[in-house]
């Protein structure tokens, strides 16, 4: 059961980054998996106070405060309209709205956990999170770093780089972490695909550069394009776990990744 | 440990109290006599402990106390007439067998009425995919949020049989 000596609710974000330097401290984001541990926490840094909870858009980016709600990515128009879809998909499934209505962006992505559908949704589209002592890095950078920092994510930023993005995720129930998540997306980065839940964190697999240049002119039948997801799950380190085996997993990644091409070929298509 | 003190709103009222840092919503909520707030698996999965913080359906049981200082917190006790034509319909329809499941359910189903007035049975199920009823596979609840709605569509008349 989690023990809490002392709740603050942090007044700013040097207040909140000082009184988490020590070991036993902890920044409280939507505290979902948090409160299903056994820690005994010195002190739980509250930033509900800090108003990081708004989706702010400019000409260039969009900007989400740590404390945004995974039901508020699902709700948000402007998220809709630039991630094709994707972020409203990738949550959709997270238990229910209840828990939607608590659980945060800040919390699912400074997790890094290997479940995590945001974290794979995110990285298919241009994100860069912003720390409050290391300073804006991309998602990608961050994905791969080491939990156990002491440094505050403040703010998750996308960046509307022109493209088109598929999420599409296997559950053996439907409100029950994903078997496996996989986000294709296309544009001015190439194409991409994220597989989430391998259950590891999620990673990006480098499409084969004789597959680059036939991606990104013409279009490619289904056979080819079984091939190279083929080829791609080959390449994605898969784990067993009481979900799923590993060998199962680069099945389903294959029949994914192929699906998630397939499919940004048709939205191509479909926009001339 | 070092108690806190938290002010909020609860069903209407006022409440101001010293707490500890590490207690849950529900346990708050039990303490005030709010004993429609169930406790079920704790592992925010059931919906059982389904409450309104500032208006939005969430998991008590995942959620500090000291979270909802400075605001608004309704649980079925709070929501006394709008629960209780909501749960007829529920009877009507045998929806319910031991009944455990049912505040949370209710709960939940008057957030989305509230939030999209005519669901299709797709928005319904997506929305009340977090709340677990063991005893039936659902479709009585469809059925009686079904009635329910065509009930409020003719403005609160019941059609005759």
């Amino acid at each position: 059961m989690l023990k809490i000596k002392e709740y603050v609710r942090a007044e700013s974000l040097s207040q909140a980054y000082e009184l988490n330097q020590k070991r036993s401290s902890r920044i409280l984001g939507g505290m979902l998996w948090m409160k299903m541990s056994n820690a005994r926490i010195g002190t739980a840094i509250d930033l509900s106070g800090l108003g990081l909870d708004q989706i702010e858009e400019t000409e260039s980016e969009i900007r989400i405060g740590c404390m945004v709600t995974l039901r508020q990515l699902e709700t948000s128009e402007t998220l809709e309209r630039v991630s094709c879809g994707i972020v409203r998909e990738s949550v959709k499934n997270i238990v229910g709205v209840q828990f939607r209505n608590l659980a945060t962006i800040g919390g699912s992505l400074f997790g890094r956990f290997g479940f995590s559908d945001v974290l794979t949704c995110f990285l298919a589209l241009d994100t860069y999170v912003e720390l409050y002592k290391a300073g804006v890095m991309s998602l990608e950078e961050f994905a791969g770093r080491p939990r156990g920092d002491r440094d505050i994510l403040v703010r998750v930023i996308v960046k509307k780089t022109p493209g088109r993005q598929v999420y599409l995720s296997h559950r053996n129930t439907r409100t029950d972490f994903p078997v496996l998540a996989i986000a294709v997306s296309s544009g001015s980065r190439g194409v991409r695909v994220i597989a989430g839940a391998r259950p590891g964190r999620a990673v990006c697999a480098a499409i084969p550069d004789e597959w680059k240049e036939r991606l990104d002119g013409s279009a490619c039948t289904p056979e080819e394009m079984e091939k190279l997801a083929g080829e791609l799950a080959g390449k994605i380190p898969m784990g067993s776990n009481m979900r799923a085996s590993a060998q199962y997993r680069s099945h389903l990644a294959c029949v994914l990744i192929k699906r998630g091409l397939l499919r940004l070929q048709k939205m191509q298509e479909e926009e001339g | 440990m070092t108690k806190i003190q938290i002010s909020l709103t609860l069903n209407g009222k006022k409440v101001t109290e010293e707490i500890a840092p590490d207690l849950l919503l529900i346990d708050f909520l039990r303490n005030h006599r709010c004993y429609s707030v169930k406790r079920g698996c704790e592992t925010a999965n059931c919906g059982l402990c389904t409450v309104f913080l500032d208006e939005k359906p969430v998991l008590s049981c995942s959620v500090l106390a000291a979270r909802a200082h400075g605001h608004t917190v309704d649980t079925l006790e709070g929501l006394q007439e709008e629960a209780r034509e909501l749960g007829e319909f529920i009877a009507d329809q045998g929806a319910e067998q031991c009944g455990f499941c049912n505040p949370g359910m209710i709960m939940n189903a008057i957030a989305l009425f509230r939030e999209n007035p005519q669901p299709s049975d797709e928005e319904i199920k997506e929305y009340l995919a977090g709340n677990l009823c063991r005893c039936s596979g659902y479709e009585g609840q469809l059925r009686a949020f079904r009635a329910y709605l065509e009930y409020k569509e003719r403005g609160g008349a019941v059609c005759a049989q």
